[in-house]
C-alpha cells in the first residue's frame, strides 16, 4: 500500500497544508498541483521580464522550508510547480537544500511541454486542431500566441521516480497525471492496462483540487464539516491497482464521506464516460464508491478505454486590457443607486475616450453578480457596484479606473468603501485549446543532484 | 408541493475555457431517479439562459446518483477574458439548484425527514 497526500490545488492554495500533511501522520508521496488554465500565461509573462522566473514560488517557501523533515521521513515530492521554467525552479529548490546543509538530494526536472516554437514552425498546419468547435481555428491565433504548452502524461514522472528522484518538478503535466505517476510506478502498471490507468486517474482527479475532497467548498453540508481551521487535505491509500481509500490524517479537521468525494468527482469532467487525459480515457460512470468507516471512502470498479490519439495544448495570446472596480451603496434604494452610478461611470468614461470598449459589465454584488436574473432576492439593504470593461486601448481602461473615486462626491448619495487606490488595467490573457499529434512532443527528464 | 432543487441535491461547478460544468448530486440515492426524470438538458438551458448562451448537454452517472451538465458559452469569454465576478462559474451549481421543482406529498415528507430541524428557509416566490 502507498499513501499519496495532496497538498495544493492551485497556485495560491493554503500554505499550511504541506506542513500539516507531513507532520500529522505517515505518507509516502506529497503531491502538489499549482497550474490552473490561465497560470502558465501569467508565468510566461514573468519569464519574459526575468529569465530565472516563471514558476510557482510558493513551492519554494511552502515545501522548501520543510525539506529536512521530507528527507528524514523519506517522502517523495511531485509538483508541477515548475510552470514555464521547471529548471530554474529546481535550481532554486536545490539552493534551499544547500542552505539547509542537506546533501544527496535528487531533484528531477521534467520538461518538453513547451511547444510554442514547435507550433510557430508549423503555420497553417492542418494537423493542429482546435479542441472544440467553439474554439477559434489555429490559423486565426497562430501569429499571436505568446505561450503554448502540451499536457504531458504521467510517463516522464514515472521515469523520474524510476531514476530514484526524491523531488520531481514538472511543467504542464496533467493534474491527475501527477498522482497517477506514483501508482503506475509502485504497482508496475503496464502501458496498455487502461483500467488501471483509469483507476489511478480517478484517484488523481479526486486529489488534484486539494481540500475540495476533504470538506472544503462542500455544498452538501458545509456547516457540518469540523475544524476547517486545521483542514486535513485528502490522502489516498492505494491498496492495489484497482482499489484505493480516500481519507485524511485523523488528527486534522475536515470531512471525507461519499457526498464530499462525489462533489469532487463531478467537478469539471465534461463527458463522464470519456474523461480524457494524456494517459487514458477514464469512464467515471463505472466508479464504485463505498463507505469504509469514519472519514474513509473506498474507490474501485473503474474502467478505462484507451487513450486520446492527440495531446491537448493550452495556448495563450494577449488580447487587450481590462479593468474592474467596486464601490458600495446603502439603503434606501441601494440597488437602484448602484445601477445608476454604473451607467454614469460608463457615460463619463465614453465622453472622454469614445466608444472604444469591446464589452462592459455592470453588476451589483449582493444582488445579481453571481446569478444574474436568476436572483430571487428582494431589494437588499446594501450592495457593492462592480463595473468591468475590456478594450484594446490601455489608456481608455486607465480613464475608466479614474472614474470610480469621483462618484463619491458627484454621483448618487451614500457611495462608500472606495479604498485602495485607482483600479489599474490588467492584461487580458486569452486562452486557446488545441490538439496536436502525440509524437510531436518529447518529454525530457533530467536528474540534478546535490 | 413547490420547492427548489437545492433541497434534493447538492453539487459543484467549474470552468473549462468558456464552458461551465455543473455536477448535481442527489442528497439521497433514492432521489436520483426523480432528479433524472425532472431535470432535463432543455429545462436547464432555459433556466440558465440569463447566465449562459448554451447549448446544454446532460450526462448521467447513476452509480454516483449524479448528473453532469456541460453548459457551453457560459462564462462571458472564460479565463481572464471574462468580465464577470464569477468568471469561472464557481457559483453556477448553486444557481442551478435554485430551479423550482414540483414534488409529490410523499417525496416532500422524505425531504422534511432528511433535513429535520436543519431545513433551510427557502422561498419559492
Amino acid at each position: 500500500m502507498i499513501r499519496i497526500a495532496s497538498a495544493s490545488g492551485y497556485w495560491g492554495d493554503w500554505s499550511q497544508a504541506p506542513g500539516l500533511q507531513i507532520r500529522s501522520g505517515p505518507i509516502d508521496y506529497l503531491v502538489l498541483d499549482y497550474l490552473a488554465e490561465v497560470t502558465l500565461s501569467i508565468m510566461s509573462r514573468q519569464r519574459a521580464k526575468d529569465p530565472n522566473t516563471g514558476y510557482a514560488t510558493d513551492f519554494l517557501t511552502d515545501v522548501g522550508t520543510l525539506l529536512p523533515e521530507i528527507v528524514e521521513k523519506k517522502i517523495k515530492v511531485i509538483a508541477n510547480a515548475g510552470g514555464v521554467n521547471p529548471r530554474s525552479c529546481a535550481k532554486a529548490f536545490l539552493n534551499i537544500a544547500r542552505e539547509k546543509g542537506l546533501s544527496g538530494i535528487r531533484v528531477a526536472v521534467v520538461e518538453g511541454d513547451d511547444v510554442l516554437s514547435l507550433l510557430n514552425g508549423r503555420p497553417d498546419d492542418p494537423a493542429i486542431a482546435s479542441l472544440t468547435a467553439d474554439e477559434k481555428p489555429y490559423p486565426e491565433v497562430q501569429d499571436r500566441l505568446t505561450a503554448a504548452h502540451a499536457y504531458l502524461g504521467c510517463a516522464p514522472v514515472v521515469e523520474a521516480l524510476q531514476a530514484d528522484a526524491d523531488i520531481v518538478i514538472t511543467g504542464r503535466v496533467s493534474d491527475p497525471g501527477l498522482f497517477l505517476a506514483p501508482i503506475v510506478h509502485h504497482f508496475e502498471i503496464a502501458g496498455d492496462d487502461w483500467d488501471s490507468h483509469a483507476f489511478g486517474t480517478v484517484v488523481g482527479h479526486i486529489l488534484e483540487c486539494g481540500g475540495q475532497a476533504s470538506g472544503g467548498n462542500f455544498l452538501g453540508g458545509w456547516e457540518t464539516v469540523p475544524d476547517l481551521d486545521r483542514l486535513g487535505f485528502p490522502i489516498a491509500e492505494v491498496h492495489d491497482k484497482s482499489h484505493a481509500t480516500i481519507t485524511k490524517h485523523e488528527s486534522l479537521g475536515g470531512l471525507v464521506n461519499e457526498a464530499v468525494v462525489k462533489e469532487q468527482l463531478v467537478y469539471e469532467i465534461g463527458d463522464p464516460k470519456m474523461y480524457a487525459t494524456p494517459d487514458c480515457y477514464a469512464d467515471f460512470t463505472t466508479i464504485q464508491l463505498s463507505d469504509e468507516g469514519d472519514n474513509r471512502v473506498g474507490v474501485a470498479g473503474v474502467k478505462g478505454n484507451g487513450r486520446p490519439e492527440k495531446l491537448k495544448v493550452a495556448g495563450y495570446y494577449e488580447d487587450g486590457w481590462m479593468v474592474s472596480g467596486q464601490i458600495s451603496y446603502p439603503w434606501p434604494d441601494a440597488e437602484k443607486k448602484a445601477q445608476a452610478a454604473g451607467e454614469l461611470l460608463k457615460k463619463r468614461t465614453i465622453n472622454l475616450t469614445g466608444d472604444v470598449f469591446e464589452e462592459w459589465r455592470i453588476e451589483t454584488v449582493g444582488y445579481n453578480a453571481c446569478h444574474g436574473n436568476l436572483s430571487t432576492s428582494q431589494s437588499p439593504d446594501e450592495v457593492t457596484l462592480r463595473v468591468a470593461a475590456r478594450s484594446q486601448d490601455r489608456e481608455a481602461c486607465e480613464v475608466l479606473g479614474r472614474e470610480f473615486s469621483p462618484l463619491v462626491l458627484t454621483g448618487p448619495p451614500g457611495a462608500t468603501g472606495f479604498a485602495g487606490g485607482r483600479p489599474r488595467p490588467s492584461r487580458v490573457h486569452a486562452y486557446w485549446a488545441g490538439l496536436i499529434p502525440r509524437d510531436w512532443v518529447n518529454p525530457r527528464v533530467e536528474v540534478l543532484e546535490l | 408541493m413547490k420547492t427548489r432543487l437545492y433541497l434534493l441535491a447538492h453539487g459543484r461547478s467549474g470552468d473549462k475555457g468558456n464552458d461551465c460544468n455543473i455536477g448535481i448530486i442527489a442528497r439521497k440515492e433514492e432521489w436520483y431517479p426523480f432528479i433524472e426524470n425532472t431535470v432535463s438538458a432543455g429545462e436547464v438551458e432555459t433556466f440558465l439562459k440569463p447566465l449562459a448562451e448554451g447549448p446544454v448537454e446532460r450526462f448521467e452517472l447513476p452509480k454516483l446518483g449524479a448528473l453532469n451538465f456541460l453548459v457551453r458559452n457560459a462564462l462571458g469569454g472564460g479565463g481572464s477574458k471574462s468580465l464577470r465576478l464569477d468568471a469561472q462559474g464557481k457559483t453556477y451549481a448553486q444557481g442551478l439548484l435554485k430551479m423550482p421543482i414540483e414534488v409529490s406529498d410523499d417525496l416532500w415528507k422524505e425531504v422534511q425527514e432528511f433535513w429535520g430541524d436543519r431545513m433551510p428557509n427557502i422561498s419559492t416566490d
